[in-house]
């Protein structure tokens, strides 16, 4: 049996859908907590709701600890979740391990962060390689067909000769080749979601983009929904066609790469866009530097996260309804499909709250939030998106 | 250009001895002027850290120093080779004169002690005649100046989040004043907004007590924002020099443009990026000639065979220098 080259499925299906997904870890009990009703928890992930769709990536950008590797997790059902359903073609799935697991894992593979310790510095390639196919069933009948198979595998993530690699072991290997036999062992598995968490982060920077234009020819050549997970928004422009921002266990913004890394409207999204390095600032001195001081302060503790919205407490545009009410997804009017969870894009509140307080600074690049601009008449653009 | 006060003449360190040493870096000249911030670029195994640790005399073994010089320019004072200095004077020469902010800050600072012991350590192993609440005025102090509140210095290291583990890293780094500050990927564990925070008060810092910092990433972009000038490693040598806006938007050798390609832009035009091809070379089995020739899209005759000297490019533009044929030096020195 080979490795279909592409699949029949026209691109844009939705493969894998997250609904309300939510997970809560918890937290060792001290005595005084045993009077308390509600036990402690670290609200890691909290309702997140998106769809992986066939030949498309997807980026999920945050600072550490905002939850994006547990959403990677429990994608690839390694955690069991709190609550939320994950959709594999539509069908919900609840797998604890087992044949069960097998069969999702056979369409989901997970590719980590760091090559250097996801493989197993005792064996070569070849065993990773063998096993992956073996388990999947893609090993075929005879010791041709596996042959085969594997240097289809490692052609495939451009590792050719196939000889030079099959019998070497990790060690004998750069960053950038070890990550690309992870990733061919996930191919091993002849899936249709990749889960990339971090898969370039550990990598030096002159190799990265090999390994992120190999996942983006893979993409197209396979047809692969593939979830990209990073804390650099610039490469999430890069390489992904839709960006999710996550802060602190939620998702506070999405949309198309360009829209949201060239017009970002949460001020989240604004922070992590100034914050990112850009070469154009050349200042020598820093003072690009003290423009995003404003963005003090830190990701809340998740234990007790902020009531409303969790970015409030280090928001510059922060108001009233902001410390009460968690925002819903509200559309913005200037890209399709590009939406963002802050008061600030609902008319009514600005309204309530004292005009004029919450004006974002004059910045050309942002769309001013729709009740400043001329639209301050319309009928509030609510839509939320469960 | 203000006067040196750090410079690297043919710094020479190897791993091992005799015929099996691994030459991490090879005759690097290096000069840091007072209050500028120099970044020093390169991949992984590019020998900049070896270079740092190197002139700080911090390797460890099998790390040898086998040539070349480290002088020292004092605010007052005659020059001194770092490099021969006597364990006394090394004592009192370094974090007085020159201090390191090292790559992980989690493990830099001592898990069972508290912020404040181990400024107050550093403050009295330097001046033993300071009296204890001078000292603790003063950690408290360095605690500000890094935007800390002083009632931190009760905490464990493990109460401080990662950013602010990183802050004290960089107090304790100017307790003494020092004249220059070595910074070896000192936000590389950080998230990019508390990156540019901390950055940012670097440079206010710098401002305010005029040091000098040696700044080593491999974050090329974020040097190019943040520094005055830029060298780039490459296989244990300096291959390329410039003003940072020079270097960014006039790259002279074929490494240093591919790097500045390897970066996902976040402004501009999207384009289709390529990276550098191949991987970084063996230390143990250089190539001949100029180390990146097999990576290098535009290597030709003389790149496989000699080695390209480091030096200003023929066209005249002295406050730079580069090692490459295409753009043979002018006057060899």
């Amino acid at each position: 049996m080979t490795l279909s080259e592409s699949a029949a499925a026209p691109a844009g299906e939705v493969v894998l859908e997250a609904v309300g997904l939510t997970k809560h870890f918890p937290v060792r009990r001290r005595l005084r907590d045993l009077f308390s009703r509600t036990p402690a928890v670290v609200h890691a992930v909290d309702d997140v709701s998106f769809a992986l769709r066939r030949g498309q990536v997807t980026a999920l950008v945050g600072e550490s600890g905002s939850g994006k590797s547990t959403v990677a997790r429990l994608l690839a059902q390694l955690y069991p979740r709190t609550a939320g359903d994950l959709r594999l073609h539509g069908a919900p799935t609840r797998v604890r391990g087992g044949r069960r697991f097998r069969a999702y894992v056979r369409q989901v593979q997970l590719i980590l962060q760091d090559p250097f310790a996801s493989l197993n510095p005792v064996h070569t390639v070849r065993y990773h390689l063998t096993r992956s196919l073996r388990i999947h069933g893609n090993a075929g009948r005879s010791a041709e067909d596996l042959e085969k198979a594997l240097a289809d595998l490692l052609a495939r993530v451009s590792l050719t000769p196939a000889e030079r690699y099959l019998d070497a072991f990790p060690h004998e290997l750069s960053g950038g080749q070890r990550q690309r036999v992870a990733i061919a062992r996930a191919l091993g598995a002849d899936p249709e979601v990749l889960l990339a968490d971090e898969p370039v982060s550990m990598l030096d920077v002159s190799i990265r983009l090999g390994v992120l234009n190999l996942l983006q020819d893979l993409k197209n050549r396979l047809n692969l929904a593939i979830l990209y997970i990073t804390h650099d928004i610039a490469s999430a422009r890069y390489f992904a066609d839709e960006t999710i921002v996550m802060y602190a266990g939620r998702m506070v913004e999405g949309g198309d790469s360009e829209t949201v890394t060239q017009h970002p409207a949460h001020p989240y999204t604004r922070l992590l866009t100034e914050s990112a390095p850009d070469p154009e600032r050349i200042t020598g001195d820093g003072a690009g530097a003290a423009r995003a001081d404003r963005g003090r302060g830190e990701p809340p503790s998740l234990i007790n996260p902020p009531a409303g919205c969790r970015f409030h407490p280090r928001c510059p545009h922060a108001m009233r309804r902001c410390t009460t009410d968690l925002p819903p997804r509200l559309t913005i009017d200037d890209r399709p499909g590009h939406w963002a969870a802050c008061w600030l894009y609902d008319p009514a509140t600005v309204a309530a709250d004292a005009p004029g307080s919450a004006a974002p600074d004059a910045d050309p690049a942002v769309p001013p939030p729709p009740a400043l601009a001329e639209r301050a008449g319309d009928t509030a653009p609510l839509e939320e998106a469960r | 250009m203000t006067d040196p006060v750090l410079e690297i003449r043919g710094l020479r360190v190897d791993y091992g001895l005799g015929d099996q040493a691994v030459r991490a870096v090879r005759d690097v000249d290096l000069t840091l002027h007072r209050g500028e911030v120099l970044g020093l670029a390169g991949e992984s195994g590019s020998g900049k850290s070896t270079l740092a640790y190197g002139l700080t005399r911090l390797l460890p073994p099998p790390g040898v120093v086998s040539g070349g010089q480290v002088i020292y320019h004092p605010v007052d004072g005659p020059p001194v080779d770092v490099l021969s200095l006597t364990p006394a004077q090394l004592r009192r020469f370094r974090w007085a004169e020159t201090s390191i902010v090292f790559q992980g800050a989690m493990n830099s600072l001592n898990p069972v002690h508290k912020v404040a012991t181990q400024l107050l350590d550093v403050i009295r192993a330097h001046e033993p005649k300071s009296t204890p609440a001078a000292r603790l005025a003063r950690a408290r102090e360095l605690l500000r100046l890094v935007g800390i509140a002083a009632d931190r210095l009760d905490s464990h290291p493990h109460q401080l989040s990662g950013g602010m583990r990183q802050r004290v890293m960089i107090a304790m780094a100017l307790a003494l004043e020092p004249q220059v500050v070595i910074m070896d990927e000192p936000t590389t564990a950080l998230d990019v907004v508390m990156q540019r925070q901390i950055l940012g008060q670097l440079a206010e810092l710098r401002e305010r007590l005029g040091f000098a910092v040696l700044f080593i990433t491999h974050d090329l972009s974020l040097l190019v924002e943040f520094s005055d000038r830029i060298a780039i490693m490459y296989g244990g040598r300096i291959i390329e020099q410039a003003p940072a806006g020079q270097l960014y938007r006039d790259a002279l050798h074929p490494y240093t443009e591919g790097l500045l390609h390897s970066f996902p832009a976040l402004h501009g035009p999207r384009r289709e990026l390529t990276g550098i091809p191949g991987s970084p070379p063996d230390l143990r089995a250089m190539p001949s000639g100029c180390a990146f020739h097999p990576r290098c899209p535009k290597a030709f005759d003389p790149c496989d065979e000699t080695l390209p000297p480091l030096g200003p490019p023929g066209d005249g533009r002295p406050d730079r220098t580069v090692a490459c044929w295409l753009h043979p030096v002018a006057t060899p020195r």
